[in-house]
């Protein structure tokens, strides 16, 4: 092939160009073994992995902010978000000043949020690995799903819990619908319970739904223009920390 | 020009990795990538599948065969077995060949993400080589050594190359623009010749020196590529080249 005037050493002994910016020796034995010039993986606790999910409008940024205005000062805590529009919900994040923008990733999920949480979590593993080589200790890292239909939820090779997050206005029957986001996901919350007179949600028959679909697994319900900070949901992450899988 | 496919012996072909790593329900990323089409679309030069034909013929003779030669390069070097230094060098000459640093990126997010699922699902010596010269090797690069280390043959990680090329933007048409998915399946369908021809020139030069694999482009598409990104982060995009 003709020089190429951005690329002229064919050699790869300077290879900049290739995602690490590492230079290697220059060295001519087919033979010779080169050590890794790596760092290793770092060892051992790695950061817990929280899922929110739940339909459109239910909450789930709400929640996220929430979180970590309450848990942000005595965690180490990043956040991803995958809102569809990119970075709608990185933006609502940024501006309530509740975490450094730096400890926020948004991904695209190519108008498929279900398959971007579920079936191809690649992007969200990127932006995990990202923060964590960003912030090295993470405690803690909250994966914002975007708003979705009831059968989705989070795989197990990305997250180690998931919150699923319904709101009285989606309807009363709601919990009773089922679907793998309200009858497995290890916390149930049903939000916006301050307006529940409004729109005419029983919340007695919310909860008892809820608790038939979900038998033993919990649920919450929650107000956060009565109580912000979330506190029984901050309660329940901070009793999944630390995670002791290896 | 040394081996190619035909002069081979026939190796024992594992053509299931093929079909594997050809499924958009391969988990490697690919789906958050419409290869520019979410460009083209925002731009209005593709409404509908009558645009669509013309943009996947194009992007597969310039994506497609590019991606195809350096798939089968690997895949070829994978089977004879090279140094590791081999590795870095054929990855930085696919970046020689890539102007656009939004498409070496979105190469290089597809390589890593492919390069995760295989260390889970086949891992080997050579996939480890290969990542430990370049943690996140470029899409065709891996996919070739994935076919090759699995008993493929070039041609077949060419095909693999080629088709993923105009599988991707034809599934974000679909997502994008809600086309008929029936008529988008029949323009993938009949690039099947196309397909195979790309396929066959990149098996042909498999196992030539790096530096002399052919260079094709579409400077459209690296605008568009640079385009994409640029938007991305003014305002909305849902994919991420």
């Amino acid at each position: 092939m003709p020089a190429e005037p951005d690329h002229d050493d064919h050699d790869g002994h300077d290879h900049g160009g290739h995602g690490h910016g590492h230079v290697h020796p220059v060295n001519f034995d087919p033979t010779a073994a080169e050590p890794d010039p790596f760092d290793a993986a770092p060892e051992g606790g790695r950061a817990c992995r929280i899922g929110i999910g739940g339909p459109v409008g239910s909450g789930k940024t709400a929640l996220t902010a929430a979180l970590c205005r309450t848990l942000g000062e005595e965690l180490n805590l990043a956040v991803v978000t995958n809102d569809i529009y990119t970075t709608e919900d990185a933006d609502y994040l940024r501006k309530a000043g509740v975490l450094d923008p730096s400890r926020i990733e948004a991904v695209q999920t190519g108008a498929c949020p279900h398959t971007a949480i579920r079936d191809d979590i690649t992007a969200n593993l990127d932006a995990v690995d990202e923060l964590e080589e960003r912030f090295p200790g993470l405690d803690l890292v909250i994966i914002e799903s975007g708003g979705d239909n009831l059968t989705a939820v989070f795989s197990r090779g990305l997250v180690d819990s998931q919150v699923f997050v319904v709101d009285v206005a989606g309807g009363d029957k709601v919990p009773r619908k089922g679907g793998p986001g309200v009858t497995t996901a290890d916390l149930l919350v049903i939000n916006k319970i301050d307006i529940a007179h409004l729109v005419g949600a029983d919340m007695d028959v919310m909860t008892s739904d809820a608790h038939r679909m979900r038998g033993e697994l919990p649920v919450i319900t929650q107000s956060l223009v009565d109580t912000p900070g979330a506190p029984a949901v901050s309660d329940w992450v901070r009793s999944l920390l630390p995670i002791t899988t290896a | 020009m040394s081996m190619t496919d035909s002069t081979e012996p026939v190796p024992v072909r594992s053509g299931a990795v093929s079909l594997i790593l050809a499924d958009s329900r391969f988990p490697g990323g690919g789906h958050v990538h419409s290869g520019g089409l979410e460009e083209a679309v925002e731009r209005g030069l593709i409404h509908g599948t009558a645009d669509l034909r013309p943009f996947l013929a194009g992007r597969l003779r310039a994506t497609g065969e590019l991606t195809a030669v350096f798939a089968a390069a690997a895949a070829h070097a994978a089977a004879r077995g090279v140094t590791r230094r081999h590795w870095a060098v054929l990855d930085s000459e696919f970046d020689a060949r890539t102007p656009s640093a939004a498409q070496r990126e979105a190469s290089r997010a597809q390589g890593r993400g492919t390069a995760r699922a295989a260390s889970a699902g086949w891992p080997s010596p050579v996939l480890r080589e290969l990542l430990a010269e370049t943690p996140r090797p470029h899409h065709p690069v891996i996919l070739g050594v994935i076919t090759g280390m699995s008993g493929g043959r070039p041609v077949d990680a060419a095909s693999t190359a080629a088709y993923l090329a105009v599988s991707g933007p034809a599934s974000a048409a679909v997502r994008l623009l809600g086309l008929d998915p029936l008529a988008v399946n029949g323009i993938v369908a009949n690039l099947s010749r196309a397909l195979d021809d790309v396929a066959g020139r990149a098996a042909a030069v498999a196992g030539d020196d790096p530096r002399d694999l052919p260079a094709p482009g579409a400077p459209a598409l690296d605008l568009l590529a640079e385009a994409q990104l640029r938007h991305h982060k003014e305002e909305v995009r849902l994919f991420a080249s």
